[in-house]
């Protein structure tokens, strides 16, 4: 690959971006795209945690 | 697709909703600053859901919408120079100036070029080494990282030929501007995912502290949103006031320290003009002194005179103060085939947001 640069699959779709502002990345890790740069990583914990706790309040009414 | 599906679980959406209602005591006014907010808001018709007490108003988050008229008439008059290539994102196009646009312009045989990415503004500018590339450099804090790697890459490649007109905006200095208006009340703010992912919590802080109004950084799906509301209004009912964050997934308390590196890098903070808000300090960037040779403005060209269509209310929805449907020309002269204002153009922009929803 070319330098900072990285393939990525956005729904089904391969696509070239930047790692330039985010270079702290391993493949199979979900990135954030904004105009052609990965500008963060994806934190799946913190996914979960904020399912998690939307489903909690959901059950508590 | 993961992280995007789960947050639109219409049970949970539903009990939220529920708990929104349950929850809310005291007639308010949110701002969501974002126009991909706003557009998210009408798909999921969450205005109609809300208890009729909470009020939801759109801000200034199009960065297309809040480009003055002088800086696209800039743009113009560069475009007829036969030396050069524009180079812009797609969404500029169709922005009416005071007399013409860059699509008019292109159909005139112009050379414009549409990139989605600022790395292909160098690559034009290789390619067209008798040429001056310009690239509009228009966006907010999420952009401003990446336009800031074109100036570094222009410069370690000792690319000559690539100019940036720079239009760029910092959100937090024109939430400020909004809390100082007398004609609108905001009670708390949606605040922008995504230019959060880069600024992070510190800049909004003034927002509690001087204003003493809470905000939330919220993603951009319905539970997302609902969730976002139902953090402010719980603050709002226990009379506190902080900066929050609901999209914990992409949004640190210190943001992505690299891209802000990169911003200041190249960049400092300088005041910007606003559609709508005018001038205000600190609210957008300037060239730092050794990438001022890649700064348009030092071009010597003359500029039409810059006019605004004189009904156009563009300027007071961005500011919250009137909604699109207080607009005369609001699907009457104005629709997205043939905008009068830019707010009607951007697939952001209120205007064009309330067209395809309302």
């Amino acid at each position: 690959m070319k330098k900072n640069m990285a393939q990525v699959d956005v729904g089904g779709f391969l696509r070239e971006i930047s790692l330039d502002l985010c270079p702290d990345v391993s493949i199979g890790e979900y990135v954030l795209i904004h105009a052609g740069f990965a500008i963060q990583k994806v934190d799946g914990e913190e996914a979960m945690e904020t399912l998690n706790l939307l489903k909690k309040m959901a059950e508590a009414i | 697709m993961k992280f995007v599906d789960e947050f639109r679980n219409k049970g949970i959406a539903e009990r939220m909703i529920q708990k929104i209602q349950k929850t809310s005591t005291r007639p308010i006014q949110l701002m969501e600053v974002c126009g991909t907010h706003t557009v998210s808001i009408f798909r999921y018709g969450i205005r109609g859901i809300l208890p009729n007490h909470i009020k939801l108003i759109s801000g200034p988050g199009c960065p297309v919408c809040v480009t003055p008229n002088q800086d696209i008439d800039l743009a113009i008059a560069l475009s007829r120079q036969k030396d050069v290539v524009i180079v812009t994102f797609g969404d500029m196009m169709r922005v009416p100036g005071s007399t013409s646009s860059l699509q008019k312009e292109r159909a005139e045989g112009r050379d414009i070029r549409i990139i989605y990415s600022s790395l292909e503004a160098l690559k034009i500018a290789k390619e067209h080494p008798g040429k001056k590339a310009v690239f509009l450099a228009i966006g907010f804090e999420t952009t401003s990282p990446t336009i800031a790697v074109a100036l570094l890459r222009a410069k370690e490649e000792k690319l000559h030929n690539l100019f940036f007109l720079n239009s760029q905006k910092r959100v937090p200095p024109a939430l400020a501007a909004l809390l100082q208006l007398k004609q609108v009340k905001i009670d708390g703010f949606i605040l922008p995912g995504h230019v959060s992912t880069i600024i992070g919590t510190n800049p909004y802080q003034f927002i509690a502290k001087e204003f003493g109004k809470p905000a939330v950084i919220t993603g951009f799906e319905p539970l997302d949103i609902l969730q976002g509301i139902w953090m402010l209004i719980k603050q709002i009912e226990e009379d506190r006031a902080s900066i929050e964050i609901q999209y914990r997934r992409v949004v640190r308390e210190n943001g992505n320290p690299i891209a802000i590196n990169k911003i200041y890098e190249v960049f400092e903070k300088g005041e910007s003009e606003w559609r709508g808000l005018g001038r205000i300090p600190d609210s957008g960037y300037r060239f730092k002194e050794s990438y001022k040779e890649m700064d348009v403005r030092n071009f010597d060209i003359e500029v039409e005179p810059s006019k605004e269509h004189s009904e156009c209310l563009c300027g007071e929805v961005l500011q919250g103060i009137k909604s699109p449907l207080e607009c005369r020309l609001f699907k009457v002269a104005c629709h997205p085939e043939n905008p009068v204002g830019p707010c009607m153009v951007s697939i952001e922009g209120t205007c064009h947001t309330y067209f395809k929803y309302q």
